[in-house]
């Protein structure tokens, strides 16, 4: 059973999201997104300031069996992202909604995130 | 997924072990059950046991099996003049296409087995019956008997552990000889760079043995941590990194064309040998990277403006640490070339497909 924090949103591409104190999205991919991968070897991120459309591919990650696109789950401008994760790639498995967040982006469009599932709408996908 | 997935005797072990269980072949494995990485480590550095049952036995006796198999495989069973003594050849079409890399065992005068892979069963299994209706031989598929591939630097004191009456007998077994004892083979082999056993027995034993060692502090390793071991090890994979329409010299394996005797005609023979005379246009070669990414089948080679090959065969290397991989290049390729990852081209060394053996990275390699 995979762990789904409650105060997070989440995307039917794995992705969470978590409001900062800056008003911005930190984004990662879940519990259950980084256990189907497996060990990751291979994180390759955005730019900050790069824009980027909600569903977007902007960022890969790979273990050593396949490499999976990360999507962007709204339209904005990218703000932050993890330079941790270009040598320790592995914080994702360890800890995926914490020190292995990817970016953070600034939501061009709010309507959008009303579209984001929470906790239980996803418990829901993954459990299928 | 089809409701035909074939299982092994060891399926309920793998369910019950957590394995990730995927689609090869038709059948039913583990992909990994903790995970690659540490599964990989254990058979550089401990011990690691995989289920390969999938794998297609079949035994090849009667008055004319030997003449049969130096006619339908491209390396030469005469050299195999001790029981128990195993080779590694291919097994070649009229045009010296490989149709599937396979081990051979001498067991007694006319008494052999082969083990060939588990995607190509059907068309091999076809083609050795077509091929053999010339020869006295009897062909049976052993698909009552379990293989189990225990590998890593403590291999040997584990099976010894489980088979004390033969633990001599293993301890003194060279690599790629095999001993046999009621109805079990086993044999000095493996897909990993380590040393190792390949285990051939009835099922309901495999089981028993499987638990046993799993018991006695030997990791189970999936598909996954196979192909990552085999790769570092540079051993070609069927499927992927040969298949009917590339030939032994293409490939890396011109060490496993026996030339000798001249009136050998194996089948393939003399295309084969039109080829090396004209010289082959491609080969296969080890390539690294010297930066973080993954190197993965498929990805194109180039040198300057041309695309002169092919990865195929890629992965982030446990043990190196880098991205590596074989891949199918052109002849002018020397020392380097790029590989073009998600559009853009990354320096790439060539090296000698052999990057891990033993637990070592070989000369070269970082």
């Amino acid at each position: 059973m995979s762990d789904i924090p409650k105060d997070l949103r989440y995307t039917d591409s794995h992705e969470w999201l978590e409001l900062q104190d800056d008003g911005n999205w930190r984004v990662g991919i879940t519990d259950h997104a980084q256990s189907q991968l497996g060990e990751l070897v291979f994180v390759e991120l955005p730019e900050v300031e790069d824009e980027v459309g909600s569903g977007d591919a902007c960022g890969v990650v790979e273990s050593v069996k396949a490499a999976s696109d990360i999507y962007a789950p709204i339209t904005g401008t990218i703000t932050a992202v993890n330079d941790n994760l270009e040598d320790e790639p592995d914080l994702i498995n360890s800890d995926c909604y914490g020190d292995g967040w990817l970016f953070e982006i600034s939501a061009a469009d709010d309507a959008q995130l009303a579209e984001l599932m929470d906790a239980e709408a996803y418990s829901d996908l993954v459990a299928d | 997924m089809t409701s035909a997935a074939k299982h092994t005797p060891l399926y309920q072990q793998h369910l019950e072990l957590n394995g990730q269980m995927v689609d090869f072949a038709g059948w039913q494995l583990p992909a990994r059950y903790q995970g690659v990485m540490e599964e990989h480590h254990a058979v550089r550095r401990q011990a690691g046991l995989f289920d390969v049952s999938h794998m297609t036995i079949v035994d090849i006796s009667g008055p004319q099996a030997a003449a049969f198999l130096r006619r339908l495989v491209a390396n030469n069973i005469d050299k195999l003049t001790t029981p128990g003594k195993a080779l590694y050849t291919c097994m070649l079409n009229e045009q010296g296409g490989i149709l599937d890399d396979l081990i051979v065992y001498f067991f007694a005068e006319n008494d052999y087995r082969i083990v060939v892979n588990a995607a190509t069963r059907d068309q091999d299994i076809e083609w050795i019956n077509r091929q053999s209706a010339a020869f006295d031989v009897q062909i049976s598929e052993r698909p009552e008997l379990a293989l189990l591939a225990l590998q890593g630097p403590r291999a040997e004191e584990h099976l010894c552990r489980q088979r004390d009456s033969l633990s001599e007998a293993i301890r003194m077994l060279k690599p790629f000889n095999a001993l046999r004892d009621a109805d079990t083979t086993i044999a000095r082999t493996g897909y990993t760079g380590e040393d190792g056993f390949e285990i051939m027995l009835p099922a309901d034993q495999a089981v028993t043995l499987w638990q046993a060692l799993v018991q006695d502090g030997v990791t189970p390793c999936g598909l996954g941590a196979r192909d990552t071991l085999r790769l570092e090890a540079g051993m070609c994979l069927y499927g992927q990194d040969m298949d009917a329409s590339v030939s032994p010299l293409e490939s890396g394996l011109g060490w496993t064309v026996s030339w000798d005797p001249e009136d050998r005609d194996f089948i393939g023979r003399t295309a084969l040998a039109a080829q090396k005379q004209q010289g082959t246009t491609q080969k296969l070669v080890g390539l690294v990277i010297d930066k973080r990414t993954v190197m993965r089948t498929g990805y194109k080679v180039f040198l300057g403006d041309q695309q002169v090959g092919e990865v195929t065969s890629g992965t982030f290397s446990p043990t190196i640490e880098k991205p590596i991989g074989m891949a199918r290049v052109s002849r002018e390729v020397q020392d380097q070339c790029e590989v073009e990852i998600r559009g853009k081209r990354l320096a790439a060394r060539v090296v000698r497909p052999m990057f891990v053996r033993k637990g070592q990275i070989q000369d070269g390699i970082v």
